[in-house]
């Protein structure tokens, strides 16, 4: 567990905004290699790994997105500054005041603004508009900043992770570097079942991923590996809770993307119980994961998710429980160990027929 | 035909628990199909076999609902949608889970404004005693639908469910007739539709059909002071131009008009301005598959009460009778 909660950190230290997950993707391969027994990067960039199973277990997909939250350059004004948009959901409030590193050199910069000195009092008591944000990186004039970034460039939280408080970590990025470090544990070990353990692109501008690779793999069961929305801080009315930090892997019913596999997710509670791994429902249906797009691939797949409560998701700080972490890999290392014997396909019963 | 539409919609089918609707229809339809299977999201695929053109029925089982998101200390149930749901409707429904608990919707007096009623502001009353009370009855993840029973009036059926019951039982009374065709048929009992269209699109991909029909409920233009659409209830079954999701192929609603006209079948077209049908994910699916719809006429469509005229439901059996010959 230590190696997972290492490679965790080190994940999150790295850039992947969509559309840009090499950095990610190539720490992972280096991590996998050893432990699958092929591997090969789609024409999207998904990696897709294969591990053949020790009997004749279901065909399994675990999925876990390498792509984080972030901001594209789409315009450096004459004084140097950089307009931008964002890659995925950040509130702009989370925006003004972060460090941010860009391009493949990361050149550092800070989303500027107004000083409060200087606001209105108006300015004061309203929202941040995301259109007056602007990266400043440090450069007097136009010319010198185009020598240091480019339009096109995608941009990354310049944030270092840090174990604090009673077993947290805080970090940018845990949506869904858990996800890729909790699969890159699984895949050291061997099951009765194939594994297709996908490192999916793309997910937080729309599941673009996992499209592709569901189309490749054919799976019959997928295990989605995600972070997921936790508020549990006070004000919160108890029944708006989405999960809570520290109560454990958090499986989702319903969310808007999908509605899980109901043979799946009593597979999931029944081995939590067995085992006596802490698990909690998500209470919310906000939220799509790549769970959505793998259900829908080919023939349909039965799909389940089992997701990590990160507090302040999609910000350069969020916050997550170790012990759910290592307690997420757990049960989802049993979960997969039991699949064979538990689950009923409808393809091993001829695709479901019955006697007319 | 009462009889089939009656006894599905008495059956629990909110999205994603479609298992007792296809269990109800496999039994209904056992021996008067060729085969039956369901898939891994479970859609319900009847197949008469044929040597001609692969033609796909599809009818959705799963009907709207709520699911349970948190159980407060003194029992009463927080919940949100489980696809279209207004505040306004459901306000006072009773609405039954699976296991046959009733519960009443009602929401906090205190809102001020009966506007801004929305379902974050509301919860389900169990009649329970206490949180273990009502955790006995129920668990956060369960859904359930709404309480309602199915009459027959003056030739006209008030229902719930009728969004897709209807269209289920259509599907069923034609392969009970089992019209002759060289065709292959697949009448196809799609799940999760209410929440995206999500089982036609692999249902669809499974069978590769020549071509494809949704059969579903439409809005209409009859009602007191309501939006304007050229669609009545008793009319006709109404086929589909267009909605949100699809436009209907030109040879598929062109082979359905002269259907119509040839064997005298009163009917209407449908242009849904809100909401899709299960069309709207089989035509992009794969290579793509020529898709148009037949829609029953319904007023207060996603509510309890939800009326259908029966003689449209019966020219849509023969209508699509025709058009599979």
């Amino acid at each position: 567990m230590k190696a997972a909660l290492d490679n965790l950190k080190k994940l999150t230290a790295l850039d992947g905004v969509s559309g840009e997950e090499k950095p990610v993707r190539d720490y992972i391969v280096s991590k996998i290699k050893d432990y699958v027994d092929d591997y090969y990067v789609d024409n999207l960039g998904n990696l897709i790994t294969y591990k053949k199973g020790t009997g004749n277990g279901p065909k399994v997909m675990l999925d876990a997105h390498m792509d984080e939250v972030g901001l594209l350059i789409t315009l450096i004004n004459q004084d140097g500054l950089l307009k931008f948009r964002t890659i995925g959901g950040i509130e702009a409030r989370v925006l003004a005041g972060k460090r941010v590193r860009i391009g493949k050199d990361q050149v550092p910069g800070v989303i500027g603004f107004k000083p409060l000195h200087l606001q209105s009092s108006k300015e004061r008591e309203g929202t941040v508009d995301k259109k007056q944000l602007t990266i400043d990186i440090g450069a007097k004039d136009k010319e010198q900043a185009e020598k240091m970034v480019e339009i096109g460039d995608l941009a990354a939280f310049d944030y270092e992770p840090v174990e604090f408080g009673d077993n947290k970590l805080m970090a940018k990025a845990l949506d869904n570097r858990v996800g890729c470090a909790a699969l890159i544990e699984l895949l050291k070990h061997k099951y009765e079942s194939d594994i297709y353990g996908c490192f999916t692109v793309q997910e937080e501008i729309g599941l673009k991923g996992a499209k592709t690779s569901t189309f490749q793999v054919e799976p019959d069961i997928a295990f989605v590996l995600e972070g997921t929305t936790c508020y549990d801080v006070p004000d919160t009315k108890e029944y708006g809770i989405s999960t809570v930090c520290g109560d454990g892997p958090a499986l989702t019913i319903m969310d808007r993307s999908v509605i899980a596999d109901k043979d799946l997710l009593k597979h999931i509670t029944e081995t939590a119980k067995l085992n006596g791994i802490p698990y909690q429902f998500k209470k919310t249906i906000s939220g799509g994961t790549n769970a959505g797009r793998i259900q829908a691939g080919g023939t349909g797949v039965k799909v389940a998710i089992i997701a990590l409560p990160c507090r302040y998701i999609h910000s350069p700080v969020s916050v997550m429980d170790i012990n759910d972490f290592e307690n997420m890999i757990k049960l989802a290392k049993k979960v997969l160990e039991t699949l064979p014997t538990s689950i009923t396909l409808y393809r091993e019963q001829g695709g479901g027929k019955v006697n007319v | 035909m009462f009889n089939i539409i009656n006894k599905l919609t008495h059956t629990f089918g909110p999205s994603g628990n479609e298992k007792k609707i296809a269990d109800l229809i496999r039994d209904m339809l056992k021996g008067k199909v060729d085969e039956i299977k369901t898939d891994a999201l479970g859609n319900l695929i009847c197949i008469k076999k044929g040597s001609g053109k692969k033609i796909m029925l599809a009818a959705h089982m799963d009907e709207i609902g709520i699911i349970v998101s948190y159980i407060d200390e003194k029992g009463f149930l927080r919940f949100s949608n489980v696809g279209g749901i207004n505040p306004f409707v459901i306000l006072g429904q009773r609405v039954v889970f699976e296991n046959g608990t009733v519960g009443v919707v009602w929401y906090e007096e205190n809102i001020g404004d009966i506007k801004s009623i929305k379902l974050e502001k509301m919860y389900i009353d169990i009649a329970a005693k206490s949180q273990a009370d009502a955790e006995r009855l129920v668990s956060v993840g369960d859904m359930a639908v709404f309480e309602s029973g199915t009459i027959l009036q003056n030739g006209r059926i008030i229902s719930k469910s009728m969004d897709d019951r209807i269209g289920c039982a259509i599907l069923v009374q034609i392969a009970l007739n089992q019209p002759r065709t060289e065709n292959e048929i697949y009448y196809v009992f799609t799940a999760q539709e209410e929440v995206g269209l999500r089982g036609a699109r692999t249902a669809a991909y499974g069978i590769m059909p020549d071509m494809a029909l949704a059969v579903d409920v439409t809005t209409t233009g009859d009602t007191p002071e309501c939006k304007p659409m050229s669609v009545r209830i008793g009319d006709g079954p109404a086929i589909k131009i267009k909605d949100r999701s699809v436009i209907a192929h030109p040879q598929i609603k062109d082979r359905l008009i002269k259907c119509a006209e040839e064997h005298n079948i009163p009917h209407q077209f449908e242009i849904l301005v809100q909401g899709g049908t299960d069309a709207g994910s089989i035509h992009t699916t794969a290579g793509g598959i020529p898709s148009g719809g037949v829609a029953i006429p319904t007023r207060n469509v996603h509510n309890s009460a939800e009326i259908v005229d029966m003689k449209d439901v019966e020219n849509a059996v023969k209508l699509i009778e025709a058009f599979i010959r």
